[in-house]
């Protein structure tokens, strides 16, 4: 290879090598910031290493499973909750509003509110997270045991608020 | 090594390859788009949870993969364009960008619509999705800035030092998933693992991303070859071959 060119391809790579790592910096400073909500582990044992615990009253996104047979509906009006859970310990939501089409037992949602005490979080918008697997009815319900009923045709979930 | 890639240097070589290639490309692209499109839309079971709606997947996915590997391509074509300023790796730049542009464009419009009935929003500020939008001001700032210089030869370097540069994007988008809590989902299509989509939906996903590729190929010969009659207008073989 030419000098000249040497000389150019390791001014290139010196660039992209610097910005990279200044880059890498600057996510890992700001890993916190970047996450899009606690999981409910998160929420009660802290973040990071040194174990960052949310204030009472601060705004944060939750995301977690539904656990099944927690979701508790009021009758007379829209107001619900539900529990997330993660892999330990339960946190839960309190939303007065209309659930996405997905939401149901089991599924994970992300939502958005304040804390109200150390587990207990007052949403103000509940957002479905969808997996990565799609499958068609029969397949879903030959791997799973998941018979899928449309929101739409649900039977009103027993339990009172 | 290389020796066998020094005719393709040269402008005119480039332009005939073009010529010759694109009628083809152009075919088997709207071929596959068709099938691949028409298959996925209409002929394939609704999914077990999102019922039809998760059929914008033939057009999401396919113009996500491609607004990432068409960034690829033009940050090589960059790349080589600076480093052995090859004058065809040049102008391979400015003729790649508004094809992934619209790619990355389209990837983020159909993934909105998507999220509005799935997630039960249009938009949220996660890694993924921020970082797609990097991609496309990425793309707009490589149109920009080679136009922004009075000099064409400046305002080409400038862009493609941005195409270079920018490649720290992909890897981020890449596992922007799997670094972070976000509200898109992980890959369904790994090169490793089983795709956690079913066989009866994944061949007609897998028939429109090769259609993308395909068509990028296509638009880029096109292109290309615009780009070279533009910048070699007053070589003796453009004139030979307009017929003066």
């Amino acid at each position: 290879m030419q000098p000249r060119r040497q000389k150019r391809l390791f001014a290139i790579l010196l660039v992209i090598g610097l910005l990279t790592g200044a880059v890498a910096a600057m996510l890992y400073a700001l890993q916190q910031n970047i996450d899009l909500f606690y999981t409910p582990s998160q929420l009660v044992d802290g973040l990071g290493k040194d174990k960052i615990k949310p204030q009472v009253g601060q705004r944060l996104r939750i995301g977690g499973m539904v656990v099944a047979g927690s979701v508790k509906r009021d009758p007379e009006s829209l107001k619900v909750s539900f529990d997330l859970v993660d892999t330990g310990p339960l946190v839960t939501v309190i939303y007065e509003g209309i659930l996405p089409d997905l939401f149901r037992e089991g599924q994970g949602i992300v939502a958005q509110g304040v804390l109200q005490d150390a587990t207990t979080i007052k949403a103000s918008e509940v957002l479905a997270k969808h997996d990565e697997e799609y499958m068609p009815p029969e397949v879903a319900e030959a791997l799973k045991g998941i018979r899928h009923v449309p929101p739409s045709q649900q039977q009103p979930a027993s339990g009172s608020y | 090594m290389f020796k066998w890639l020094h005719p393709y240097a040269k402008p005119e070589t480039v332009y005939h390859l073009c010529g010759r290639l694109m009628p083809w490309l152009m075919g088997a692209a709207l071929l596959l788009l068709l099938l691949g499109n028409i298959w996925g839309l209409a002929f394939t079971p609704p999914d077990y949870q999102q019922g039809d709606s998760y059929r914008i997947i033939h057009l999401h996915v396919p113009a996500a993969i491609m607004s990432m590997g068409t960034y690829s391509a033009m940050a090589i074509a960059a790349f080589t364009a600076l480093v052995w300023q090859v004058k065809v790796a040049q102008w391979s730049v400015l003729a790649i960008a508004p094809i992934g542009a619209v790619y990355t464009a389209i990837a983020l419009i159909t993934g909105m619509a998507w999220g509005k009935p799935m997630w039960g929003t249009w938009w949220v500020w996660d890694a993924r999705l921020t970082s797609e939008l990097i991609l496309l001001f990425l793309y707009l700032g490589v149109i920009a800035l080679s136009g922004a210089f009075s000099d064409r030869q400046t305002g080409a370097k400038v862009a493609s030092l941005l195409a270079v540069v920018g490649v720290i994007n992909l890897p981020i988008i890449h596992f922007s998933v799997e670094w972070w809590n976000t509200l898109h989902q992980g890959a369904s299509i790994t090169k490793f693992a089983k795709p956690s989509i079913d066989p009866s939906m994944l061949w007609p996903l897998l028939i429109s991303i090769l259609a993308f590729k395909i068509l990028m190929l296509a638009l880029l010969c096109m292109r290309l070859r615009t780009a070279i009659l533009v910048n070699e207008q007053h070589r003796p073989w453009v004139k030979a071959m307009a017929g003066d």
